[in-house]
Parts: structure tokens; sequence; C-alpha cells
């Protein structure tokens, strides 16, 4: 609990670092928020003048980011510049599609890699082909990736739907998990060839360990030291890993759901950027690093919690 | 330990395709087989033919004219803007880490809290909000990249920091700039090599998916990344125009990771002869 509390201490000022650099971000528009509108010649000066006033953009930055601030926290995130509803609201909506991609993305990810890595710990030829893999799988651009996929294997074959979370008029199960195919493995490509390599180190690591050598002595088979006590070592970093990687996660979806038509906060974030819609930019930012940083905080405390050795230095 | 120090058959080709690639964009307007802007309008939308190896797009440009062209771009600011990135985290790092107490705890709390928020809607958004030109782009996708090596960069500085021979350097009366600049940061240098050779990758990766999404390089300047962008509206019709591209972001992305990859090993002494 105290070290909760103190890694706490930590996530709180960050938050607050991250906020301010948001809000600078945003006011670094030459011109301010408003700047789409003074090019527009159907606005006239005296009305951008008014929403200046009206949205308080007229105040000082300090006041403007005091103000800000407060009302998110109090969940008043403003509205959306493009349909003027609420942007709390309209992030709401737009949250379980993208939960449901990153989700079933999270989980064959750490399959997969799960596999990998622990074929790659013991066999070397394993080990050669799973390394060449996992480089490409690093290396390839996400958006192209999808493109490709989408041509093979919409497009050339016919085998699965090219975009959307499912066929016009809903569709059963089957065609929602047809959708969810291309999406999920684009997503999941570059997680599972780092984490696999990750755990192919960690389970080396373990597998070398003086425990590993006493269970063979004691007669422990092979698969047994793999699964029961190699791979308990090693979980745990994996586990840190993969909770580490949700900032990755979040650009990873941006794109991912831009280019399948994803209906989830990743493509409400491209809509958001190609109409200058700046209340759901930052809404969306701050959510994001949050959600990073609280990955995080979970990560260390459960790693404190579970893992008596880190609990010495304490 | 077990392989020689010699490198690998996979590093020495990855070397080799760089190498190659640099060349190529280097010398991109006299080997190219068509002039940037050419148009042939007898082959609008052709797909890869003898004549046009790449096809042409819908003015009937030759496609790998614009290939090579378009890498002359993406390959400077994936370098200038890697250098951008090692420059800034070097220079926190070694702040950071030679400063110690309140410095190191202030510029670490800015890592960490840059580190939160997700890279590329982050760099979306500023390139969204400033239109850069290629000169400030590269200094957004730069400016997005240096936290990994300010942290490498910074436990290394404190652990060299620790030696006698910054000891004595300082006991003979040497200043903490001059400790730094001639004792520490020669230390460092292998450590920035690797980061580096990752941040180029990462930083060719960063200004396409930026291009992709039409908030970097702008047309008529062709990157890899733009080309994906224009070709994505008729990827079914004709594919030739974003497979090629993206097949060259891809190769020259695996190389720099390829080396990177090895460089890191050799640095944590994995090679190293005994």
């Amino acid at each position: 609990m105290r070290f909760a509390a103190r890694r706490l201490a930590q996530a709180i000022p960050l938050l607050f670092i991250v906020s301010v650099l948001v809000f600078a971000l945003i006011h670094a528009a030459p011109g301010g928020p408003l700047s789409l509108y003074l090019d527009n010649p159907n606005v006239r000066p005296e009305d951008i003048a008014r929403l200046r006033r009206a949205m308080g953009l007229d105040q000082p930055l300090g006041v403007q980011y005091v103000a800000w601030l407060g009302a998110f926290v109090r969940g008043d995130w403003g509205y959306s510049y493009a349909d003027g509803r609420p942007v709390l609201a309209r992030m709401l909506e737009r949250l379980p599609p993208t939960l449901e991609l990153v989700g079933v993305a999270t989980l064959v990810a750490v399959g997969v890699s799960m596999v990998v890595g622990i074929a790659a710990a013991l066999r070397r030829g394993a080990d050669r082909a799973a390394s060449v893999v996992a480089v490409a799988g690093l290396s390839i651009p996400v958006f192209w990736l999808g493109l490709v996929l989408q041509l093979l294997f919409s497009n050339a074959l016919g085998w699965l739907p090219s975009s959307g979370r499912a066929s016009f008029g809903g569709g059963g199960i089957a065609d929602r998990l047809a959708h969810l195919v291309l999406p999920v493995t684009v997503l999941a490509v570059a997680h599972a060839a780092g984490w696999s390599r990750y755990l192919r180190g960690s389970m080396r690591l373990a597998l070398a360990q003086p425990f590993a050598n006493a269970a063979r002595a004691r007669g422990v088979t092979e698969g047994r030291i793999v699964l029961r006590h190699a791979l308990r070592h090693a979980l745990l970093p994996f586990a840190t890993v993969v909770l580490l990687d949700a900032s990755i996660m979040a650009s990873g979806a941006v794109v991912t759901e831009s280019v399948f038509a994803w209906p989830g906060i990743g493509s409400l974030f491209t809509e958001a950027l190609a109409k200058r819609d700046y209340t759901v930019l930052m809404a969306f930012l701050m959510c994001a690093s949050i959600a990073v940083v609280t990955l995080s905080f979970l990560a260390d405390v459960a790693v404190h919690a579970l893992d008596p050795r880190t609990r010495d230095q304490a | 330990m077990r392989r020689a120090v010699r490198p690998s058959r996979a590093v020495a080709i990855a070397v080799g395709v760089l190498v190659l690639l640099l060349i190529v964009a280097a010398v991109a307007p006299s080997i190219a087989p068509f002039a940037f802007d050419a148009l042939d309008l007898a082959n609008r939308r052709g797909p890869p033919s003898s004549l046009h190896w790449f096809g042409t797009d819908e003015l009937g440009r030759d496609l790998l004219t614009r290939v090579l062209f378009g890498a002359r771009v993406s390959l400077a600011v994936g370098l200038v803007s890697a250098a951008v990135s090692v420059a800034i985290g070097m220079t926190i790092g070694a702040t950071a880490g030679w400063s110690g107490r309140w410095v190191d705890a202030v510029l670490m709390r800015i890592t960490d809290a840059m580190l939160s928020i997700p890279r590329l809607p982050l760099l979306m958004i500023a390139a969204a909000i400033l239109t850069p030109a290629v000169p400030l782009l590269i200094v957004l996708v730069g400016a997005a990249g240096w936290m990994e090596t300010a942290r490498v960069v910074r436990a290394e500085v404190q652990s060299i920091k620790a030696n006698d021979f910054v000891t004595a350097a300082r006991a003979v009366g040497a200043t903490s700039s001059r400790v730094v600049l001639r004792h520490v940061l020669p230390g460092v240098l292998p450590t920035a090599a690797v980061a580096t050779t990752l941040a180029v990758g990462r930083a060719i990766l960063l200004e396409s998916a930026l291009s992709f999404f039409g908030v970097g390089v702008q047309p008529p300047t062709a990157s890899w990344g733009n080309m994906l962008y224009q070709a994505q509206t008729t990827m079914s019709s004709e594919p030739w125009l974003g497979i090629f591209p993206g097949a060259f972001i891809f190769i020259t992305v695996m190389c720099c990771n390829v080396v990177g990859t090895a460089l890191t090993d050799r640095a944590a002494g994995v090679d190293r002869p005994a």
C-alpha cells in the first residue's frame, strides 16, 4: 500500500506535465485554435472576436490553462467544434469498438509471442526463424501492411471484409469475427514481434539460473522446468513490458482504425484532425496519456505485490 | 563469445542495401529513367511494363522515377531527424546524468511525460497545426524521438561519472564543461551510435505515417509516405502505386533495424572477444 501511494505520488505530477505539454501544443497554432476561420471569407472578423470572447480565448494563457484543466478533471471536456456535441459523449460512444479491437489484438499478440518466445528460447532453428520474422514485424509500416492485406484477402481473394466493424444491417457473430481478422492482425504484428523477442531473452536467462539446474538434478522433466519453473520466472517482466507498450498500441490503433474504417476512438481522432477539431484532439491526447500512465502504474504496483525481491530495496 | 567479431552476413547485406539506397538517392536525377514530372499521357495508370518498370500513376508519371526521387526526401528526413533526436537526447541525458539532484529530477520527469503521450497522434497534431515544410518537419520528427536516447545516455554518464579518471580530471582543476566534453561524452559515443541507427528507422516510419495521413511531406514534393497517401484510394485498381513505395519503406527500415540490433548486441558485449 505504501508503495502504491508513493508510486501514485509520482504519477500525478507526471500527468500535470502531460497536461501542460498538450495545452501548449494546441495553443502553439499561429492565430490560436480559431485559426481555421481566419482564412474563411464567410466568417467576419467581428464573429471571430465574439467567438474568442465566448470561448475564453481572450484570457491570459495561464488563466485558460487552469480553467481548462479544472473543467477537464470535472468531466467537462468542452464541445466538439465539428458538431457541437459534448466531447465526452462523442468519445464514450466510440470507445467500445476500440476496446474490442485493442483487447483482442493484445490477447492475440500475447498468445503468439508466448508460443514463439518459448520455442525460440529452446530451439536454435526456431530462434533463427523467429528473429528474422521479428525484425520484419518491427520494421513493416503498419498502414502499408493494412493496405497490402486488404488488397490480398479482400480484393484479390475475397475471403474477408476490407473495412468496418460489421456488414450493413448488423450481421451475426461470424460476420463480426470476420471483420476483426485483418485489423487485429495488423495491430498485433509489431507487438508480437517485440514481445516474443523479449520473452525469449528472459526465458534464456531463467533457464540458465541455478534453480533450473537444481530442478534438472532432481529429475524434473524438461517440459515441466520450462513451463512451471522458467516461465513463472519470466512471466512477470513479460507482463510489465506488455503493459508498458500501451503508448505504442495507442499509436497503432489510430493507424489501424483509419485504414480499416474501424468506428472507434482512433477514427474519431483522424476525423477530428481533418477538421482541426481541437477540443476532441486535446481530449484524445489526454485520455491516451492517462491510459498509458495508469497502465504503467498498475504494472509497477503489480510487480511490487507479486515479486518479493523488488520489496527489499524499498 | 561464440560468434566472431566479423559482422554477420545479414548485417553485411543490410549495410550494403543502405549504402546502395543512399547512392541511388544521391544520383537519382541522372539515373532515373524519366524526368521527375514527365507525363506519358498514352500510358496513364499503366501497370509495370518494360518501359515503366514500376508502372505509372493517374497522370502517366513514371513510378520508378518518383520512388527514386522520393528516396531523397524520405532518407534525408530519416537521417537528419535521427541526428536531431540524438543531439537533443544526448544534451538532455548528459545534463541530467552529470548534474544530478533537481536538474536530473526535472529533466527525467519531462522525459517520462513525453514518453507517456502516444508519439504518432502527438506528431500528427503538431504537423496539422504547424503545416510544416520539410525542414520544420525534420525538426518535429526529431523532437518527438529524443527520449529513449536521453535515458540511456543519462545512465551511461552516471556510470562514467563514478570513474577515477573523472575524479582525477576534476582534481587537476578541469572545469565541469571540459570534463563532460573531453572525458565523459567520448565514452557515450558508442551508445549514441546505436541510438542513431535505431532512430533513423523510427524517423522514416514516422515521416511516412505523417505523410500517409496527409500532414507530412506535401505534394508536389514526393516522399514514399505521401505516394502511399495518394495511392490509398486507388489501391484496388492500381495496386502497384501503393506496393512499391511501401516496400521501399519496409526494406529501408528493416536494414536500419538489423544494423541497430547488431550494434546493440555488440555494445552489450555479446560479440566482444575475450
